[in-house]
């Protein structure tokens, strides 16, 4: 994700940190990069025009030119300049206290993800809620399926009618929640376009009658420069809450994140980065300019680490990991862990190394592979490879469906993996030195 | 070359275009009210161009031409411009449709991201087709996303055209080869073929979309067919992308665009017709069954001029 818009942005930096001193021409010059990059990006036009004039001034002052290192505080008033515009801090969804039923109602264009997303949201809140996911979508064909079947899939309680009026749904359903105690109501209403005067009537209806504690703009992140006129139409009928950003994980260049805020007020809330339930995040404004300038996003990363991995397995890693006794048994529940943090590409998306290797797509079954492989050794052999011989590697290919050359490939890479823990153990610097280009990072 | 669809009253192209014109166009033709020397000319006119999702490439090649045309012909007044500007959209945009040919199997393979309106637009097309008295058949191949294919017997129902399918989560290569052969042996005109949505930068869904095409390719080396990618019009220079790398994978006849009755500018149609030469062959301008229309470029630049 905002892979394109991250590369322009390091190209500039890049150009501008081979200067010692930077003139003003070498900021006007990087300024209007910025310009077009930003553009290019569907950055709302007169937003653009604002952001640029302020980094200008703030750039061609004395504290940027005269310091010691004029491309990092460059790339500081860059930084605090996009935080700005995206809003300083993250706003939460307000819901009820226990005991009454809170109404979440998603509203947007079609396509835009509003019933993949009430999926989503749903299981992010059924931690601490009972959820009920209402189906109000009477015009798309198999709308009402497609809800249920994501509802089946999360645990969700699931309602609708198998009629054609949404207004009477979503009646219905407020009395169906407390009948059967539900804590927070989702209601999915089909998408429309603002200009479609029945229709928005009808959403109307649907707020007066359901009084909704948020009502949520469902949005491409693709949107194109036309956004902004699309939720200050939505907004000025239905007073929205806030606005949940969807496919983030396309090469999204982030226009509409970087325009919403600034040009309509209103604060994104969580934005949608797979096709996976859990691919749903909160959005932080810091994290997200720090990955569109290349700086990764080392707070989520963390975040994610911490909710897949197990401390206490992990303990047990670093301590055999100084004994040099790490096992292939070891190396299976490192990888299980990482497998347990998500798609492997949304983890180095999170990461800064991503600039220097994002050509290079992650292969999934890789990992897979090896985890199958593993997984049709014995458990002596797991303890000592050095004792899978000619035959065992045929049998152990057999098994996990492999060749004996990607046996072999394992094989080598654990012991040269070994070899290199010999090193870290006996000179703790090597480590460093590796990691060495991680640490320019300053977040 | 058999031109397909009847031609459709003036009105109802308008319809579809009217926002284009209503908001592009006034702002285009307001601007080419102005005396050139106007300081601020061609900083409302790039503004315009980039507001309408033309994009900046595109955009700025567009007012450099003009730059020097204006200095080649020494032209002072916008309404020179426009002339220029109106045959430079006409030599960008190819005009092209659907070439359906006679008495063999006709294919379209439906591709694109998420959300575009795929399911939809067969919907509308195989109405469409139908109501012009071919046998048209779809293919189900969409078995990822949850009530997919429930969404397209739907339309198969309302179209009433037969469609194959299995169950959510079967292998799409598999509903592929069935619908070619059931296609080939009733005889069908039209087999259109429905994909899940995929983003371009996902490598194994595209790997799985190439799947698809060689096994299309492959199989009906008689039939001719055409891969045509559905975009929403709301989608801004992202839409660029999407084709580019689709392009790249399935080697695209064209572009569906769709949701054009939005707020949408269009001017992404200037875009790829410039930077990918593929033409938009087909546009949908609303929920009907029937609001899908063959592109007409002619009408497209009378909106914006």
């Amino acid at each position: 994700m905002l892979d394109k818009i991250t590369s322009r942005f390091e190209g500039i930096f890049k150009t501008l940190s081979r200067q010692n001193r930077l003139s003003e021409k070498n900021i006007q010059d990087g300024v209007r990069e910025i310009k077009l990059a930003l553009l290019e990006a569907d950055v709302n036009y007169k937003v653009v025009k604002d952001f640029i004039k302020l980094v200008e001034e703030e750039a061609l002052g004395e504290k940027v030119l005269k310091s010691i290192s004029p491309t990092d505080q460059f790339i500081k008033v860059v930084h605090d300049k996009l935080v700005d515009i995206m809003g300083s801090h993250s706003d939460e969804i307000q819901l009820k206290k226990r005991g009454e039923i809170s109404v979440i109602l998603f509203v947007g264009l079609q396509g835009s993800g509003k019933t993949t997303t009430c999926a989503k949201l749903g299981n992010l809140l059924k931690v601490n809620q009972k959820v009920l996911l209402v189906s109000a979508d009477t015009y798309r064909p198999a709308a009402k399926d497609q809800l249920k079947i994501l509802a089946g899939q999360t645990g969700l309680g699931f309602f609708t009618e198998d009629h054609n009026d949404p207004i009477k749904i979503c009646k219905n359903a407020l009395k169906y929640a407390k009948d059967y105690e539900y804590h927070a109501i989702i209601l999915d209403t089909a998408g429309r376009l603002q200009v479609d005067e029945p229709l928005m009537v009808e959403l109307e209806k649907i707020k007066k009658i359901t009084e909704p504690d948020e009502i949520l703009f469902v949005s491409d992140a693709m949107a194109g420069q036309n956004v902004v006129d699309v939720v200050k139409s939505f907004d000025h009928r239905l007073n929205i809450n806030g606005i949940i950003l969807t496919k983030f994980d396309s090469d999204t260049r982030g226009g509409a994140a970087l325009s919403i805020k600034k040009t309509t007020g209103k604060s994104i809330k969580f934005i949608g980065t797979g096709e996976k339930i859990e691919n749903f995040e909160k959005f932080y404004p810091e994290r997200v300019a720090g990955r569109i300038l290349g700086k990764g996003d080392i707070i989520s990363f963390v975040e994610k680490a911490q909710a897949a991995i197990d401390v206490e397995e992990a303990i047990k890693t670093q301590k055999k990991l100084l004994k040099s006794k790490f096992d292939l048994d070891d190396f299976l529940s490192q990888i299980q862990q990482l497998k347990k943090m998500g798609p492997l590409q949304s983890i180095l998306d999170m990461l800064p190394i991503k600039g220097q290797m994002k050509d290079q797509s992650v292969d999934e079954k890789n990992l897979l592979h090896t985890e199958a492989i593993i997984l049709s050794m014995t458990p002596k052999e797991r303890k000592n490879f050095r004792i899978i011989n000619g035959n065992r590697r045929r049998r152990i290919s057999l098994g996990s469906g492999t060749t004996i050359q990607e046996v072999n490939r394992l094989l080598k890479q654990f012991e040269s993996m070994q070899k290199m823990m010999q090193k870290v153990k006996k000179n703790p610097r090597f480590l460093q030195n590796m990691l060495g280009g991680m640490k320019g990072m300053n977040l | 070359m058999a031109f397909l669809f009847k031609s459709k009253s003036k009105s109802e192209i308008e319809r579809g275009l009217h926002r284009t014109k209503e908001s592009f166009g006034e702002k285009i033709r307001s601007i080419f009210t102005k005396k050139i020397n106007d300081p601020d000319f061609f900083d409302e006119m790039e503004e315009t161009l980039i507001m309408a999702d033309v994009g900046v490439e595109t955009t700025l090649e567009i007012i450099e031409h003009f730059k020097a045309y204006i200095k080649d012909k020494n032209i002072k007044d916008g309404e020179g411009l426009k002339n220029l500007f109106k045959q430079s959209l006409q030599d960008m945009i190819p005009q092209v449709t659907f070439d359906y040919k006679e008495n063999q199997l006709n294919v379209l393979f439906i591709v694109g991201v998420n959300g575009v309106g795929k399911t939809t637009t067969i919907g509308k097309l195989s109405h469409t087709l139908k109501n012009e008295g071919k046998k048209v058949m779809l293919a189900a191949c969409d078995t990822f996303r949850a009530a997919a294919i429930d969404q397209l017997s739907v339309w198969a129902d309302r179209a009433e055209v037969p469609i194959i399918k299995q169950q959510m989560g079967s292998d799409p290569g598999a509903v592929l080869h069935d619908a070619i052969d059931s296609a080939i042996s009733k005889q069908i005109d039209i087999l259109i073929v429905d994909t899940a949505g995929r983003f371009h930068n996902k490598a194994n869904l595209m790997a799985e979309i190439e799947k698809l095409n060689r096994i299309l390719n492959k199989k009906i080396e008689s039939a001719h067919k055409e891969t045509l990618l559905v975009l929403d019009a709301c989608t801004g220079q992202n839409a660029y992308v999407q084709a580019e790398s689709f392009h790249q994978s399935v080697q695209l006849d064209g572009i569906i665009l769709t949701k054009l009755d939005s707020t949408a500018k269009g001017g992404i149609v200037i875009h790829i017709a410039h930077q990918l030469k593929l033409p938009v062959k087909f546009v949908g301008i609303g929920e009907r069954i029937t609001d899908l229309l063959p592109f007409n470029r002619d009408e497209y630049i009378d909106s914006i001029l």
